[in-house]
């Protein structure tokens, strides 16, 4: 059981009023809110040991090297990494997706065949298209159906011996559906393909072990898993890694350099030119720590009860229509009133505080399916409660009664 | 009337509005009622892709003023089109060129015209001056 209550106490965000209303925040799956405990730590580094890491021999610089190199190991553990150099910091999932898109313009020729899904994220197709583009290969696409599920039978016909690539992401950031990528990823490689999963909406809810999946490349945004905007990481086999060219060049990723010839770091380094999100990471790490000490499996229970109360209220609502219905979904409610457009709806529900997502999600291909031009996204986080489900429920009764 | 009457003309009748909800009603009503656009221009080159609604834009010259017509997909959006088409439509090109839209702050839907609500609605506005600055260079 979660004391959310108490839990409630740690977001000061949590209490501040929008629109003369208590805030209602159910855009979880954009981004989530930040406790006070990622915030100290944030307060503490620029208060107290805020320096350029890895190369000063002064205290502040080794403080921060170390707080920083700690906070990688804690990440390794949470996802469980056999290293902690598989655990690159990014700036978020979108770098990480395009550092292995680059990666692999030198390994991919004409006729190779990347598989994406349907169900992704524009930041998860658009780096793929520049790839085809500089390769030759082609882009293949896994089919959803009515349910917003992958038709995991064409993901089959799709894989040859061609296909070098495979990418999907673990959960879908428009519908909640959760793919099932051990499947995916023991398919991909009988054929001997990698395989990168998105988890940027996967690791809010679930604990990852990338061991266990045996993925190739994995990613993830601290932002939407309680720490801050700016930072995340790629986490990546350390083969895959070291057979990668490196991304950017600039401090830090060389060994040496002369004008004839640089040589480069070791993992991580060599994928983390310049001066990193210092502070970030280290809060990423905080964030880490704050998130199991509630406890995944706790996280999980409560926000699925959310989730069938959510779903339950809200079809009660004549003309309401639910989109991604799969049995294996996480707390996302996207949704639609017949003949109403979702931004009237998510404009009239910012009026009475309560933050949703409207649109197309950066997932057109999924609106195309369905025939609309978006939907109205409510996303759960632990720290939600059910009496803001029912402020949700009432305001979109209201929104109807309105455009109507 | 003249751009700025039109403009006070409706800072009054925002101002009977107690509440944002009278007022979002009123829009919605407007929304609603107004035929703004015929068919035939509702085109792929009329057509103004905001992130969140679409708008559709057209303009034509008559008696020197320009008029235009215009619809979005989305009520709210639609309901302030129609606003800023009484502000702007039947006027001069060069009344147009010059006119600001300052009026929308003043009756409460200033978030609307953000350049971050992706709705389609500033570049609408950015359209009507250029059909404006396009049919003043005709006239000169």
């Amino acid at each position: 059981m979660l004391a959310v209550e108490n839990i409630r106490k740690d977001f000061p965000i949590l209490s501040r009023k929008v629109n003369g209303k208590p805030l209602v925040y159910l855009d979880n799956a954009a981004t989530s809110q930040t406790p006070q405990q990622v915030i100290d730590c944030i307060v503490d580094y620029y208060s107290n040991y805020n320096a350029n890491i890895h190369r000063g021999v002064h205290t502040l610089s080794q403080e921060a090297t170390d707080k920083y190199e700690a906070a990688r190991q804690t990440i390794q553990k949470h996802f469980n990494a056999q290293k902690a150099h598989e655990i690159i910091f990014t700036s978020g999932t979108t770098h990480g997706i395009n550092l292995v898109a680059n990666g692999f313009s030198s390994i991919l020729k004409d006729g190779d065949e990347i598989i994406v899904s349907t169900l992704e994220h524009h930041s998860n197709i658009v780096p793929w298209q520049m790839l085809c583009e500089r390769t030759g290969a082609s882009l293949k696409v896994i089919p959803m159906n009515e349910q917003g599920e992958l038709v995991m039978a064409e993901f089959d016909n799709l894989l040859s011996s061609k296909t070098k690539l495979v990418f999907v992401n673990h959960i879908s950031n428009a519908l909640g559906t959760i793919n099932p990528i051990e499947d995916i990823i023991q398919k991909a490689h009988q054929v001997g393909a990698a395989v990168l999963v998105d988890g940027a909406q996967a690791c809010p809810h679930i604990k990852p072990d990338v061991q266990a999946l045996d993925v190739d490349f994995y990613v993830a945004s601290a932002h939407k898993m309680c720490g801050p905007t700016g930072v995340g990481i790629l986490y990546g086999k350390e083969a895959w890694l070291n057979k990668l060219p490196p991304y950017q060049g600039g401090g830090e990723m060389i060994a040496e350099v002369t004008f004839e010839k640089t040589t480069y770091a070791e993992l991580p380094h060599k994928f983390e030119a310049g001066t990193p999100n210092i502070c970030g990471g280290i809060a990423f790490g905080a964030a880490i720590d704050y998130l199991n000490q509630i406890g995944f499996d706790n996280i999980a229970t409560y926000e699925h009860e959310l989730l069938v109360y959510a779903t339950e209220k809200l079809q009660e609502i004549e003309g309401l229509k639910i989109y991604g219905t799969s049995k294996h979904k996480t707390s996302v409610v996207s949704f639609n009133l017949e003949g109403i457009h979702p931004y009237d709806v998510g404009t009239i529900l910012d009026k009475m505080g309560i933050a949703v997502r409207t649109g197309h999600h950066c997932a057109q291909p999924i609106m195309d399916y369905f025939k609309i031009p978006g939907t109205v996204r409510a996303s759960f986080a632990f720290y939600n409660t059910s009496s803001e489900v029912d402020a949700l429920v009432e305001g979109v009764k209201k929104a109807q009664m309105m455009l109507c | 009337m003249t751009i700025e009457e039109i403009q006070s003309e409706i800072i009054d009748e925002f101002s009977m509005f107690d509440d944002w909800e009278e007022r979002y009603q009123y829009m919605i009503d407007l929304g609603k009622t107004l035929p703004l656009i015929e068919d035939q221009y509702k085109t792929e080159d009329n057509i103004i892709k905001g992130c969140q609604s679409k708008v559709w834009v057209h303009a034509d010259m008559q008696n020197n003023n320009v008029v235009f017509t215009a619809d979005s997909d989305a009520i709210i959006t639609k309901g302030i089109i129609a606003i800023l088409i009484r502000v702007f439509s039947n006027q001069s090109p060069k009344a147009i060129i010059e006119a600001n839209t300052d009026f929308i702050d003043q009756i409460g839907l200033k978030e609307h015209l953000s350049p971050t609500r992706a709705n389609g609605l500033v570049s609408m506005i950015k359209q009507l001056k250029m059909y404006a600055i396009a049919y003043q260079t005709q006239l000169q």
